[in-house]
């Protein structure tokens, strides 16, 4: 595998050519191209069912495409497991919040920093001296996060008693303590109310701004998309109907057709 | 009323990441190490000593161990007792080979032993979990069993098929053998009981047991977070076989002073420590104390308590007894409160925090 680029604003950060996954019978994805670059939000869209986490799985490695090929940061990949991606900088978010559940905010959001913090098994003996300095300075880290997302009051609450809005944001927090290049988000929003679904729009354009980050989006609200999105790809069953601006999206008809038109 | 942290003010992350970060909690582990060091080796009887605190720290050592690989990792154990077996015979074999080596390097030694064997039962578990892997690590114990009996170098060709443990001292005094009093003995078995608790709480409050603890609750998301799970969940085993190899160890030589492992590590062993941490509390060390502390506790009290009350009980009601009150708590705690005593705790604290208040 070709060694990765540093890639600059406006170039292409990831390339997905004609990828094509199946599971026995079923198509998932069928031949779908696109590509997100440095700097943009790129909403996936499409009905249920589509493929559109799928397709997050297949960008971070937890299923591998039949046919096709991804190209990350210049290098053509081949079969990687998701930790790898991490290591790449990919982060991602899960539609059904996958948090630790018995950890405390802190710590999930700590779990983040993992591949940031070197230092070995037997500083870890002791908790004083450079496992307690590098404890402390991803510490920090952490808490400009929790201030970020204005989590300060939760920091010591085991997730799993969190509600559902919460959790969500905690999630959000976890994948950007990694510091990530390109963030995958699967539905930040869903089962939000009005006042939540600001807060989290929010977040997600200030991430963009503060961090710099590439963001990869699910979201079915069509409103959140289209304020959001840099630029738009559908897919229905698998397959890509359109990809272009929210504008340009908004007025192709086969979009009209599969996803606007229907009720949801 | 007087258990607050209002006025205890953290200034730095430092402080607020302590294991401890409330004065008197620090103030109550002080009382309870000094109560331990002196008050109990100066006044208490060799009964108590012997059959109560020795068993009860033997016990703690090895509930910590099943809990850093079930109750942080979620890696369900039924190896423990043949895990303590290895620590027991490497500890013998090396002893032996090197009697001039001081016993306490020895028996620390021993855990490395069974770390490795625990590492490499431990293999299985990155492709099964939950029940077959309970399954997966009961063929070790039965292999292990097996091998205690069955390879004569690991007892040193004695004929009867029992560790003898032989005498050993630091700084003069015998610390192993029959002539080391039980106050030596329980002496040095609280130091390494001591400083392991306190190893442990390094390694699970920092970058390790985080990484143990999100395979636990969520193994997809860990590895997306960077989190090799292979390595992770080998190094719970290992660790955790680690602390039961040194329990084992000094079970045989600080507690039991000899006698055959066949019976000592047999599979009702590695099932007496998982009901000591699921009762004490899976995921917690202070966890591994109580559990150990009850399951002990309550036996003898049966034993002996009653008749000293004045109530006979024949030793036999006394130990069906006991198998009822063990199984009863164990349905009680599975069912009602899965954290076990430690939680219990938990709450009461935060009562006492807030208390006369309800809120
Ligand atoms: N692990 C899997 N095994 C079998 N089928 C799957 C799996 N994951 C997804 N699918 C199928 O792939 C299709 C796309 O699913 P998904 O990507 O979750 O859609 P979306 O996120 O757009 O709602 C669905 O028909 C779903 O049943
Ligand atoms: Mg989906």
């Amino acid at each position: 595998m070709k060694p990765l680029r540093q890639i600059e604003p406006g170039e292409q950060l990831l390339n997905v050519e004609n990828v094509s996954l199946r599971f026995g019978g079923v198509k998932a994805i069928t031949d779908v191209s696109f590509d997100i670059v440095k700097g943009e939000v790129r909403a996936i869209i499409g009905p249920n069912g589509a493929g559109k986490t799928s397709m997050l799985n297949v960008i971070n490695g937890f299923y591998h495409p039949q046919e096709g090929q991804i190209t990350y940061r210049g290098a053509t990949r081949s079969k990687m497991r998701p930790h790898v991606a991490a290591t790449q900088g990919i982060a991602r978010t899960f539609q059904n919040v996958a948090l630790f559940k018995g950890m405390t905010t802190l710590d999930n959001i700590m779990v983040g920093r993992t591949l940031k913090m070197q230092k070995s098994f037997f500083w870890h003996l002791f908790r004083h001296g450079p496992a307690m300095n590098e404890e402390i300075e991803h510490r920090k880290f952490v808490e400009e996060i929790i201030d970020f997302l204005e989590i300060e009051h939760i920091r010591k609450v085991p997730v799993g008693k969190l509600p559902y809005g919460l959790q969500k944001r905690v999630e959000l927090g976890r994948a950007l303590a990694m510091e990530p290049e390109l963030l995958l988000l699967d539905e930040p929003m869903a089962g939000m109310n009005l006042e939540e679904k600001e807060d989290m729009c929010r977040f997600i354009l200030d991430t963009k701004e503060q961090y710099g980050t590439t963001i990869a989006l699910i979201e079915h609200d069509m409103g959140v998309v289209m304020d959001l999105s840099d630029r738009v790809v559908v897919l229905e069953y698998g397959i890509k109907i359109a990809d272009g601006t929210p504008d340009e999206v908004k007025a192709n008809q086969k979009v009209i057709d599969a996803y606007l038109g229907v009720a949801h | 009323m007087f258990y607050r942290e209002a006025g205890q003010f953290k200034k730095t992350y430092a402080a607020d990441m302590a294991v401890f970060p409330i004065l008197q909690d620090r103030i109550g582990i002080a009382v309870i190490l000094i109560v331990a060091a002196v008050v109990i080796p100066l006044t208490g009887s060799t009964f108590f000593i012997s059959s109560v605190m020795i068993p009860f720290l033997v016990f703690s050592l090895a509930a910590m161990g099943l809990n850093i690989v079930t109750g942080y990792t979620g890696l369900i154990s039924l190896g423990t007792g043949a895990f303590m077996g290895v620590g027991a015979f490497a500890c013998y074999k090396l002893t032996t080979i090197f009697p001039n080596v001081n016993i306490i390097i020895w028996i620390l030694a021993s855990g490395i032993f069974s770390a490795a064997i625990g590492a490499a039962f431990g293999l299985p578990s990155l492709r099964i979990k939950g029940f077959y892997l309970a399954v997966a690590t009961l063929a070790a114990q039965f292999f292990l069993e097996w091998c205690f009996v069955r390879v004569p170098w690991l007892y040193n060709y004695s004929a009867s098929g029992a560790i003898q443990v032989p005498q050993r001292t630091l700084f003069d005094v015998a610390i192993t053998g029959a002539n080391a009093t039980p106050t030596t003995r329980y002496l040095v078995l609280l130091g390494i009981v001591v400083l392991m608790t306190w190893v442990a709480s390094n390694i699970l409050h920092g970058r390790i047991g985080r990484t143990f603890m999100a395979v636990r609750d969520m193994d997809i998301a860990a590895e997306l977070m960077g989190i090799r799970l292979l390595p992770a969940k080998l190094m719970a085993f290992a660790l955790s076989s680690f602390y039961c190899g040194v329990a084992g160890a000094v079970m045989m030589f600080l507690w039991y002073g000899g006698g055959e492992a066949a019976d000592a590590f047999n599979i009702r062993q590695s099932f007496n420590i998982l009901f000591m941490v699921i009762i004490g509390g899976l995921g917690s060390l202070i966890g591994c104390f109580l559990g150990a502390a009850l399951l002990n506790i309550v036996p003898i009290i049966l034993k002996f308590g009653f008749p000293a009350i004045g109530i006979a009980i024949g030793s036999e009601t006394a130990e069906h007894l006991n198998h009822l009150l063990v199984g009863g708590l164990i349905i009680f705690f599975l069912i009602v409160e899965p954290h076990g005593l430690a939680r219990l705790w938990q709450i009461t604290k935060q009562k006492l925090r807030t208390w006369p208040f309800p809120y």
